[in-house]
């Protein structure tokens, strides 16, 4: 047999690639260290592959770069031309990639066992391995059609209303008892049906799960195929002794646990309740009844321009409205215009905010906010109190009042912004009619204090500009 | 290895990971989720193992689309991130 036990030496570079890895999340705690933490991961990444390929007896090294280039070409001018505002729909493909290569991986290791040396003295590959394949497999295929789905969502191809089909909490867990079912059938009896059935199912799930989630529990969505790409890897790992995937798995699957229970804890909603889907729906639905009319106060361009010169300290708001607008650069010249003129400008970003964690982060950062101008919600809801001016853009949830008294709302219990405590709140909204993902009315709007700037996020803060610098 | 050392290194990278990711500030959670996804991708290792291996043309076929698809990962998950991360900026004084 070609496989032998690897020497000392290859599982100490493996654990040096998956200590990069770890160096790599750890560069992230900052700004500062970042860029030299992702340097680690290429490094680490390198490592991984140029010692697999030493190691191994490789028959066909032409294909094989031939394959690194096609792909890595694509992912190269991706990266290199995909827009801010559309990273959650290209991690989602990512994701799906991560899935899909698990998947074939975990087939390749079923056809050739012996290449990936797994078999054990009766000629059978070990039962141990074959639960590992089959988890591999299952969650890759679960990642990949879950990630698929959520790729089209975001970036509408398809609905982002839920998709409820009737019965599907039983349908779920019946498929999910079913693969987990022959899973562990699987150990004894190595039938290549059990696998592909296995396998299909878990493309089927991974379909199931995620249609009937609405849109505005995407961020918890991608998060959660981030983690199951990283098990899919450290399954994968667990067949193949290998340490650098193993450990990269572990990180990468704790990473999107933890920010799937980050975004959950943002809106208040259970994991379960999230992944039971639905949400969307049921907002839609209540909207429906009881819009009495309240009054409400129209402001201009001039009167925000105004205001904002007066005033001491403004804090944006900024939500996806703004990043749908493509507003954030004209709003980074607007905040640029009242520094200059003596006013305080920061800005405060809700967990949720956007379409997937930190999104509206990276889209302020290309806007070329200054990061320490950025504030997080726990950081700077104190201030709003002294806040002269809170300058809402394209955001609604989460400054919705209700969230904190109104306990028949969607979203009570939510973490919201304590906006209504400024002294002025100017609002950017297309117009009075949408009322946010959650579909619930917002009190702000009615408030004494504030002022409708109903247009374009992008054309307010452009007539804003043109007013203050009059 | 046998599975025990195996596990134990998997449930010490879990802890190792939980505190890891919860240092990551806010504000780079979406970078997060970029690196996550470029170094998930490792998976490749795997990929070329069945490709480079002789013995069964439809794994060595299987593997080496893997290590394509992988490659995109690899390539366009650390390059957007190397492109976001140079964004953030400190403010100029």
């Amino acid at each position: 047999m070609e496989h032998t036990a690897p020497s000392a030496w290859v599982m100490l570079a493996y654990l040096i690639s998956g200590v990069f890895f770890i160096l790599a999340l750890r560069g992230l705690s900052s700004p500062a260290t970042s860029q030299s933490g992702n340097r680690f991961g290429m490094a680490g990444m390198l490592i991984a592959v140029v010692t697999t390929l030493i190691t191994h007896d490789v028959a066909s090294l032409p294909e094989i770069i031939g394959a690194i280039a096609i792909g890595g070409g694509i992912g190269w001018v991706t990266a290199r031309k995909i827009a801010m505002t559309d990273m959650p729909q290209l991690v989602a493909a990512f994701h799906s990639l991560v899935g899909m290569a698990a998947v074939l991986v975990a087939a390749a290791a079923f056809l050739n066992p012996g290449a990936f040396g797994i078999l054990g003295a009766d000629g059978l590959i070990n039962p141990v391995s074959r639960v590992e394949m089959g988890l591999g497999i299952a969650i890759g295929a679960i990642t990949f059609s879950g990630s698929v789905i959520a790729f089209l969502k975001l970036a509408g191809k398809m609905s982002g209303a839920p998709i409820l089909l009737p019965l599907r909490h039983v349908i779920n867990l019946g498929t999910l008892a079913a693969i987990l079912g022959l899973i562990g059938y699987f150990t004894v009896d190595q039938s290549p049906w059990i696998f592909w059935t296995i396998t299909a199912l878990a493309f089927l799930i991974g379909f199931l799960l995620i249609i009937p989630i609405g849109g505005a529990d995407m961020p918890v969505v991608v998060s959660m195929l981030n983690s199951y790409s990283g098990w899919a890897a450290a399954a994968m790992g667990f067949t193949l002794h290998n340490t650098a995937m193993i450990i990269t798995g572990a990180l990468v699957g704790s990473s999107g646990a933890i920010l799937s229970y980050i975004m959950c804890k943002a809106m208040n909603r259970s994991f379960i309740s999230v992944i039971a889907g639905g949400f969307g729906a049921e907002a839609a639905a209540s909207s429906g009844e009881a819009k009495e009319q309240r009054p409400w106060k129209r402001g201009s361009a001039e009167d925000a321009a105004y205001m904002m010169q007066q005033a001491e300290s403004v804090i944006i708001v900024p939500g996806y409205g703004m990043a749908v607008a493509q507003a954030q650069h004209i709003l980074r010249e607007m905040a640029d215009v009242l520094k200059k003129q003596g006013v305080s400008v920061k800005y405060a970003i809700h967990p949720v905010a956007g379409r997937m964690p930190g999104h509206m982060n990276v889209l302020l950062a290309e806007a070329s906010v200054p990061y320490d101008e950025v504030f997080e919600l726990e950081d700077i809801n104190s201030e709003f109190a002294q806040a002269d001016v809170a300058f809402i853009i394209g955001a609604n949830d989460v400054v919705n009042p209700a969230a904190k008294t109104d306990k028949s709302s969607p979203i009570y219990g939510m973490p919201v912004f304590d906006v209504d405590k400024a002294k002025t709140v100017f609002f950017v909204k297309r117009s009075m009619g949408g009322v946010g993902y959650a579909g619930v009315d917002n009190d702000v709007f009615y408030m004494d204090q504030t002022m409708m700037l109903l247009a374009d996020a992008k054309k307010m803060c452009e007539d804003i500009v043109k007013a203050l610098q009059h | 290895m046998d599975f025990i050392s195996i596990l134990s290194i998997f449930v010490m990278a879990c802890f190792v990971g939980y505190y890891v990711v919860w240092s990551v500030t806010p504000a780079l959670h979406t970078p997060l989720m970029a690196v996550t996804n470029a170094i998930s991708s490792v998976i490749i290792v795997g990929a070329l193992i069945a490709a480079a291996a002789g013995g069964s043309p439809t794994a060595k076929w299987l593997g080496l689309v893997a290590v394509a698809l992988a490659s995109v990962n690899i390539f366009g998950g650390f390059a957007v991130t190397a492109r976001m991360l140079a964004m953030y900026k400190k403010k100029e004084r």
